[in-house]
């Protein structure tokens, strides 16, 4: 079980926490002007690529901000935890 | 029979004598034995049947190592399976049985009748038995039953367990000497040190071996500091992510059963600054025919037998070795008077020690051992330059215990959970940590140094073989599992290469001793086969846990009524007065109908939907999500979120809204009430009421962080009842109000605050029944009152409080969709019929992807209403659509049905159902075929709204 080191609650295990997907997927920030593929790509297209990973992770039981996490998948190494580079997208519709 | 037993030394204390029972024969032993050692001291050696062939086994180590020796401890509830007799303390009352036998352990028939050895080759699972095929499930039923270990009790377990979290800088695994060194520096050191050992006394080794003084004033040292936890009985037997080790305390396995309070074990979830590992060393076996007899036992146990227990583990004894330690231990043994016969060394030494009383064999191995039931001699014979025996050399040898000294294998299973890697160290013939791994320390014989023990010592100086390549019939490796030399030569034939087939292939190392005793001597075995060196050959992965932990512990307290909470609206009690049924809701109870004496639940619920349609019924909303939302731009953030407009949404009205994910498909519904020109309040569907939190929180923190909205869950604040039908405003105008609840002050859709017979309260005109209805929320601690003033003032009106069958029916009637049957993570909402209220003057989340091919175009899964055809039958739920047209072909599939339910305002079954491009085939008639119970309804497509389609009744 992971120690995930929130940086507003302190180091809490992986259990007050859940996983929201790859942090380095934006949202286009004017769905309507993006093509299809670039949308398909947004939605559902993911790299696997050995080694770190940029991932979303909220802490659900504790101060429920979605926070910004940067894991080694193969070691399972938490290289960063931060609150999030915002905005992550460059502007809302 | 004989008494095993010496008349001094050991830890064993002999004024506490206790009575126990082995397969229902009484046996006494004494405090500090275990029932391996007393059931030796009794003279009884035979302790049960092998896994495969149903051998005769005896007791072979003297810990966690044991293959043979298990048994069901214990009778009844507190009945459990395959415990090592090794780690069994003694108490008083003791009650075990052996297993894997019948009739009887002396007399078993399987193995009498030979009945499953020539069945069971290496793979047998994957060869023999696989044809032909339709006897596979009598072949499967005849093997489990003959091999087998031992029965699961029938009755739950009394006990209970419980779980705790710790902390420490230092976890030392293992009370052995390297632990006790370690623990005692760190501890000195000013950390916070755990030391756990899996023995009720630490001191490892040292106590059986060598001089445990030193180790006694080590463990008072640790005894008296403040920063140190002595964890005995406690295995350590994972090591997890981040320093997170488990840890498992028998607390109350040592008694009969647990001391008032006390859990029987505790499962502790330890995160450590970092460890040290300690685990020792555990004896490998030497391979020949035959050697499982019992009698046969590794030296470190019959040494262990000797010195803990004081119990001779035999008379006349024969040490089988491959190494230096084998001398020392010989010596032990005669001092505690066990007549040595003879020293069988592998090795063609120059150097020749002696041992008075003993011969001495170089050069020589044992072949072969004789005795039914029990070890009665051995054969050896010379060894040639080859390693195999020199024909006309073989000598019989009489002894009762033979000792098995093939050097030493390190207990690195948590350093290589810890991900660290092993290499091969040819002097010791083992695997070793190559290299540090993170927070983690290995110490000791662990780490291949055997120098802080003088027995342990010798295994280094050894020679290479384990076994004999022309003597494989009967060779056990893996006692536990009946694994031969020959079923791994065989699996090497079949061309299995890696070790990890060649494991999975004969179940080498699978038991649950996880192969302690046999892991290397089948690496050894598989890289003679492959002719590939060892270090090559490699080892399969360790995995948690390092020895069998109890389900039980692993529960904890989560069982029963505590494996999940349980969350009750303020009016729990109401319901339970009441009567009512229950179904569970997620984690809520929900009243499911509320029987009146001799009802039938369809009965009561044809009451309840009728009782909302005629009169007036009242049901309990309070599971219902609530998020409370304030800032100046929530209607931003709403209009973002939900398909439909709200900015325009006025002060004290409601609006109906539905949300998409950004994949386009429906989310979640519900209504929105505006509170304040910068408050709103939103209700989200029972089971996503935390989903729907985050999936905002993800969209305010992520996407859009620039509008201010903050947030609150308030769904255990307030509790809401639904008043619905024609007579709820003459319900509620009877009780005394300050709220105007008529149609001009009230209309459909606003909602208004104020107090109802003293309780403050928001009532909001929204309805799901499709009946004129009132939502009225009060805070928690009000529910009860509201719901009995509800109840007390709508008896003139015929009240009727109902359950979520009656609200599945009157929804199903008004032909609303709910999340789960039909909005299924695979609908837009034009799939509901809802097209149009998709905005087309916002951006909203999802709508980008109702674009996308496959979402815009036709052919899709369209919300419809079915009827039977004779009007009559049920429509199976969950039934697939079939078109009629089958032209001498299958049937396409033409949508499925979502819900079934019976209409007591029409009178007869309806259903809804998703069908393709259902919008478009209204009146068609269609198949709804249930292959779950095989019956085929016709039946009709309808609009889904049965029941006032105009929707004038809840506008009244």
């Amino acid at each position: 079980m992971l120690l995930i080191d929130c940086p507003h609650c302190g180091p809490r295990a992986q259990t007050e926490f859940s996983y929201g997907g790859a942090a380095n997927v934006a949202r286009p920030p004017a769905p309507e002007e993006t093509d299809d593929a670039a949308w398909i790509e947004y939605l559902y297209l993911r790299d696997n690529a050995k080694g770190q990973h940029d991932e979303l992770w909220q802490h659900i039981f504790g101060c429920r901000r979605w926070l910004q996490l940067r894991r080694d998948v193969i070691s399972h190494e938490i290289i960063s935890c931060s609150e999030l580079r915002r905005p992550l997208a460059e502007d809302g519709p | 029979m004989a008494d095993f037993r010496l008349h001094s030394g050991g830890l064993i204390d002999r004024d506490r004598k206790i009575s126990f029972t082995f397969d229902g024969r009484s046996y006494q032993g004494y405090h500090g034995d275990t029932l391996a050692s007393a059931l030796l001291a009794n003279g009884v050696r035979l302790v049960g049947r092998s896994f495969k062939y149903h051998r005769p086994r005896g007791i072979y180590g003297l810990g966690g190592e044991e293959p043979n020796a298990l048994v069901r401890l214990r009778q009844g509830a507190r009945a459990e399976p395959n415990i090592r007799a090794t780690q069994i303390e003694l108490y008083e009352g003791l009650v075990a049985r052996s297993q894997n036998n019948w009739p009887s352990l002396r007399w078993d028939a399987a193995s009498a009748l030979g009945l499953v050895s020539r069945f069971l080759p290496a793979g047998f699972y994957y060869k023999t038995f696989m044809w032909p095929r339709r006897l596979w499930p009598h072949y499967e039923n005849f093997i489990r039953r003959m091999a087998g270990m031992g029965r699961s009790p029938e009755a739950p377990d009394p006990d209970h367990y419980e779980k705790c979290h710790g902390h420490c800088d230092v976890l030392v695994i293992g009370g052995g000497p390297a632990g006790l060194a370690a623990a005692l520096t760190a501890a000195e050191g000013g950390a916070q040190v755990w030391l756990a050992d899996e023995g009720a006394q630490l001191g490892g080794g040292c106590l059986n071996d060598g001089d445990a003084s030193a180790a006694r004033d080590t463990i008072a040292a640790l005894e008296s500091l403040d920063n140190v936890t002595l964890l005995r009985r406690t295995s350590v037997f994972g090591k997890y992510d981040d320093h997170l080790y488990g840890l498992v305390e028998r607390t109350g396995d040592h008694l009969a059963s647990p001391d008032l309070g006390m859990p029987r074990q505790r499962l502790w979830h330890l995160r450590a600054g970092r460890a040290v590992l300690a685990s020792g060393a555990i004896e490998r076996p030497l391979v020949f025919a035959n050697n499982d007899r019992p009698g046969v036992m590794l030296t470190s146990a019959a040494l262990g037998y000797l010195r803990t227990y004081a119990v001779r583990p035999g008379s006349r004894a024969v040490i089988n070795t491959n190494n230096d330690s084998a001398y020392g231990a010989a010596a032990i043994l005669a001092a505690g008077g066990i007549e040595v016969a003879a020293i069988v060394d592998h090795r063609h030494m120059k150097e020749r020690r002696e041992i008075p009383g003993a011969e001495i064999l170089h050069n020589h191995a044992i072949i072969d051992t004789r005795g039914k039931k029990g070890l009665t001699g051995v054969t050896v014979a010379q060894l040639d330059i080859n390693g195999d025996a020199v024909p006309g050399s073989e000598r019989q040898l009489a002894c009762d215990l033979l000792c098995l000294s093939g050097g030493f294998t390190p207990s690195v299973h948590l350093y290589s959970q810890a991900g660290g890697k092993l290499a091969f160290r040819e002097d010791i013939q083992s695997l070793v940590p190559k290299s540090e791994v993170p927070g983690m320390t290995v110490v000791g014989a662990a780490n291949g140094d055997f120098g802080e023990s003088e027995f342990i010592a010798g295994g280094a100086a050894m020679d290479r073989p384990v076994s004999l390549r022309k003597f494989r019939r009967k060779q056990f490796i893996d006692l536990q599992n009946d694994v031969t030399a020959a079923d791994v030569e065989l699996a090497a034939r079949e061309g299995y290469r890696s070790v990890e087939h060649v494991k999975r292939y004969t179940t080498l190392g699978m038991g649950t001793d996880q192969g302690k005793t046999s892991n290397l001597n089948g690496i050894a075995v598989l890289s003679d086969a492959l002719d590939r060196p060892p270090a090559e050959v490699g080892v399969t992965t360790y995995r948690p846990p390092y020895t069998p932990v109890t389900i039980g512990a692993l529960a904890g307290r989560d069982v029963g009524p505590f494996l999940a909470p349980d969350r009750r609206t303020p009016m729990q009690e109401c319901h339970e007065k009441a009567g009512a049924a229950f179904v569970p809701a997620g984690l809520w109870q929900r009243p499911h109908y509320y029987p009146r004496p001799g009802e039938t639940m369809t009965e009561a619920v044809n009451r309840e939907v009728l009782a909302v349609r005629r009169n007036v019924g009242i049901v309990d909303v309070s599971t219902l999500g609530r998020i409370d939302l304030h800032g100046p731009d929530v209607a931003e953030f709403l209009n973002r979120v939900y398909i439909n407009g709200f900015k325009a949404l006025a002060v004290g009205m409601c609006r109906y809204g539905v949300m998409l994910r950004d994949d386009g498909m429906i989310f979640d519904d519900g209504t929105v009430a505006r509170m304040a020109e910068t408050h709103f309040i939103m209700t989200t569907t029972t089971a996503n009421a935390g989903p729907v939190m985050a999936h905002l929180e993800f969209y305010l923190q992520v996407v859009w962080p620039e509008l201010r909205v903050h947030m609150t869950s308030i769904t255990d604040q307030w509790a809401v009842a639904a008043v619905a039908g024609p007579r709820s405003r003459d319900l509620l105008d009877s009780l005394d109000s300050d709220i105007a609840f008529a149609n001009q002050a009230m209309p459909f859709m606003a909602w208004r605050g104020g107090a109802i017979g003293g309780i403050p309260a928001q009532v909001f005109r929204i309805s799901f029944s499709g009946e004129l209805a009132y939502e009225i929320a009060v805070p928690a601690d009000y529910g009860p009152a509201m719901w009995e003033m509800l109840l007390a003032a709508g008896q003139e009106f015929d009240v009727n409080p109902y359950g979520t069958e009656a609200l599945t029916t009157l929804r199903t009637e008004k032909g609303h969709f709910v999340m789960g049957p039909e909005a299924d993570g695979r609908a837009t909402a034009d799939d509901m019929g809802l097209g149009a209220m998709l905005s087309s003057r916002k951006e909203f989340v999802g709508r980008r992807s109702l674009r996308l091919p496959g979402l815009a175009g036709g052919d899709r899964l369209h919300l419809v209403g079915l009827m039977p055809v004779d009007g009559r039958s049920q429509i199976p739920p969950g039934a697939i659509l079939l078109d009629k047209e089958m032209a001498g072909r299958a049937p396409d599939k033409a949508g499925h049905v979502t819900t079934s339910v019976f209409s007591p305002s029409l009178d007869k079954p309806i259903a809804l159902a998703m069908a393709r491009n259902g919008r478009q085939r209204l009146g068609a008639q269609l198949w709804a075929h249930s292959p779950l119970d095989n019956r085929i309804v016709e039946v009709v497509i309808t609009d889904p709204v049965f029941v006032d389609p105009m929707g004038e009744r809840l506008r009244a």
